[in-house]
């Protein structure tokens, strides 16, 4: 490998992920928690985007593709249950999803 | 000159498509028009179409049975989209799984769906579009493909948990598992993202033959980790079981029962193909790793099961300690492909039966008893004897007592983890037994509950199974006591895998 990657780039993925996962576990708030798997996934994007352009393969570039369609998908619902959630209980951080435990 | 003929010009050679082999995607292309159909009947007929639905999706279950058992009859491996889809007998053997599991939910959910003022067409289309998400898992053979059918099982996934939308236990049930489903996801993408930079490709097979050459670098641990990490969530393997429990108790019981087997069964399935098609290689990373997450599992699951007073939650655990047992023939992976492998497969089939058949039992005892609680089915061999002796069945078969099904998968695993010779095999064939004693304890009290405990209420008025979940019962019960009767069923599928590719992999030069 390293055949031309530009270690800027995956350093830059490698710091985007461990942001998104440090705010998913410390952020309460969940819209906030999904922006944080946002920048996740994005960091995911930038990554195969540097090792693809690197490798002069397309086969990263498409991973990218479906990374995007399916992260809409993922917002879509997660919005949706947020709203449900938003419904019942105004103003529900991740501290007011706790019914269950045990 | 037309705009048209210009492009035609400016684009070179005319595009010619790929050839497709129908025969082998027909068990996908049936489930999706079913579910196509289903929106369609949904929509033009309304209420009217509502007690239709479960018969179409049950259906278009068995219909899609049909062309994986006329690709099983004819037997020979296809090979398409350039190896990132293979339909051989191993795929076959999960898809005939998945559909049958599928059928069994769909049986479960008829009643509880229909009674509980649901929203039945669209239920039933995200459940077959899930299945077909587990379908594809079985033949992919291809990072993307695997990522695509991740998320093609999970997405409809979160919306069935949340089914319940004005009750907040489902809201949190839902909201808890998107979360952590797409925690699991990204981690996983990202694991995935660093094999591709290493290996220059997504397809499983090349990653396999590269990961056996080149020996361990530390881009590559980490990717395989983040990869088996994100996988763990899905088959909910501790420590990333912590969403399992209260999923399934916010949920409705047949969509818990769908993620405990049908879901969690496509996590391993995920795993089968990334271990023992790509990761095999890196045998000094993946053995030890999956040995932790084994172990883990077994005891966590085991011990907190133990407190449990909510079958539902009891379940749950219970599930986490299968995962373990499903786990540990993974931890001689290397050593032994070929022997594990098939354990693998063995215990997953075993468990789809098993589980799906506890699960209906909870159900139809739920009818009358409108609890969770295990107490609340005190006695209830006095007024429902029948679905007594059945959950005795399923409960002992969890607990792998000869001679029902449960006890051919754990003889299996432990087979496997003993005949790979390894230190760790045998550590692992120890904490098999240990914890088999262990998960009877709480099985076993549940049916001394069902047996022999006074009725908390005194209510005796028998309990009104509905047909379709009478025959969920008898079919789950009649597979479970095949499997463990006839063992050698199963063995005939599973020793006619094709598995040439693994010594290759496991001992490369």
């Amino acid at each position: 490998m390293n055949g031309g990657v530009d270690a800027a780039y995956l350093v830059l993925g490698a710091v985007l992920f461990a942001i998104g996962a440090a705010g998913l576990l410390v952020r309460r708030n969940l819209l906030v928690m999904f922006m944080c798997v946002e920048l996740m996934l994005n960091a995911v994007n930038v990554t195969f985007v540097a090792f693809a352009s690197a490798l002069g393969d397309i086969g990263g570039q498409v991973a990218v593709f479906f990374v995007l369609v399916v992260a809409a998908s993922e917002v879509v619902v997660g919005l949706a249950l947020i709203v449900a959630i938003m419904r019942r209980k105004p103003g529900a951080t991740a501290d007011d999803i706790s019914l269950m435990k045990g | 000159m037309t705009v048209l003929s210009v492009l035609a010009q400016l684009s070179g050679p005319p595009f010619e498509s790929l050839p497709i082999d129908w025969h082998a995607l027909a068990p996908e292309v049936v489930l999706l028009s079913v579910a196509v159909l289903i929106t369609l009947v949904d929509s033009i007929g309304l209420e009217r179409a509502r007690p239709l639905m479960p018969g179409l999706a049950g259906l278009g279950l068995l219909g899609a049975l049909i062309p994986v058992i006329t690709l099983a009859v004819e037997g020979s491996d296809r090979v398409l989209f350039g190896g990132a889809y293979v339909v051989d007998d191993l795929s076959l053997l999960l898809k005939a799984v998945f559909l049958l599991s599928g059928y069994v939910i769909v049986l479960l959910s008829t009643n509880y769906i229909a009674e509980g003022d649901y929203w039945e067409g669209e239920y039933y289309n995200l459940l077959l579009f899930s299945l077909l998400g587990m379908v594809v898992m079985a033949s992919a053979r291809d990072l993307i493909t695997i990522f695509v059918a991740l998320e093609l099982l999970s997405i409809p996934a979160y919306m069935l948990a949340a089914w319940r939308k004005g009750d907040r236990r489902s809201n949190e049930a839902g909201m808890k598992y998107l979360l952590m489903g797409v925690f699991a996801s990204a981690v996983m993408l990202y694991g995935m993202s660093l094999v591709y930079g290493v290996t220059g490709t997504t397809l499983l097979e090349p990653i396999g033959l590269i990961f056996a050459e080149v020996g361990t670098a530390s881009v590559i641990t980490l990717g395989v980790i983040f990869v088996i990490i994100g996988f763990s969530f899905k088959v909910s393997a501790v420590p990333f079981h912590t969403w399992a429990p209260d999923t399934y108790e916010g949920a409705p019981t047949p969509v818990a029962a769908f993620l405990a087997v049908a879901s969690k069964i496509a996590g391993f399935v995920a795993l089968i193909s990334l271990i023992y098609f790509g990761f095999l290689g890196q045998s000094d990373l993946i053995e030890p790793l999956l040995f932790i997450l084994a172990t883990l599992s077994m005891f966590v699951g085991n011990l907190i099961a133990l407190r449990q007073t909510n079958i539902i939650r009891m379940l749950a655990y219970s599930g986490v300690a299968q995962a373990g047992f499903m786990l540990a023939p993974f931890a001689v992976a290397a050593s032994d492909p070929e022997t594990s492998l098939k354990a693998v497969v063995t215990y997953l089939v075993i468990y789809a039966a098993m589980n799906l058949g506890a699960f209906a039992v909870v159900i139809a005892l739920a009818r009358k008893t409108r609890s969770g609680e295990i107490s609340s089915f005190g006695g209830a061999f006095q007024y429902a004897p029948a679905l007594t002796v059945a959950m005795s069945v399923f409960l002992f078969s969890l607990a792998g007592i000869p001679p029902l099904g449960g006890w051919f998968a754990k003889f299996s695993v432990f087979a496997a983890v003993v005949n790979a010779g390894t230190t760790a095999g045998y550590v692992m064939a120890v904490i098999v037994a240990v914890n088999s004693v262990i998960a009877l304890y709480y099985y076993a009290q549940v049916a001394k509950t069902m047996w022999m405990d006074p009725v908390p209420d005194g209510d005796m008025t028998p309990v009104g199974v509905p047909p379709s979940l009478g025959w969920a019962i008898v079919l789950t019960a009649a597979l479970t006591l095949l499997f463990g009767v006839l063992p050698g069923l199963l063995g005939d599928v599973t020793d006619s895998f094709d598995l040439g590719h693994l010594e290759l992999l496991a001992f490369p030069g």
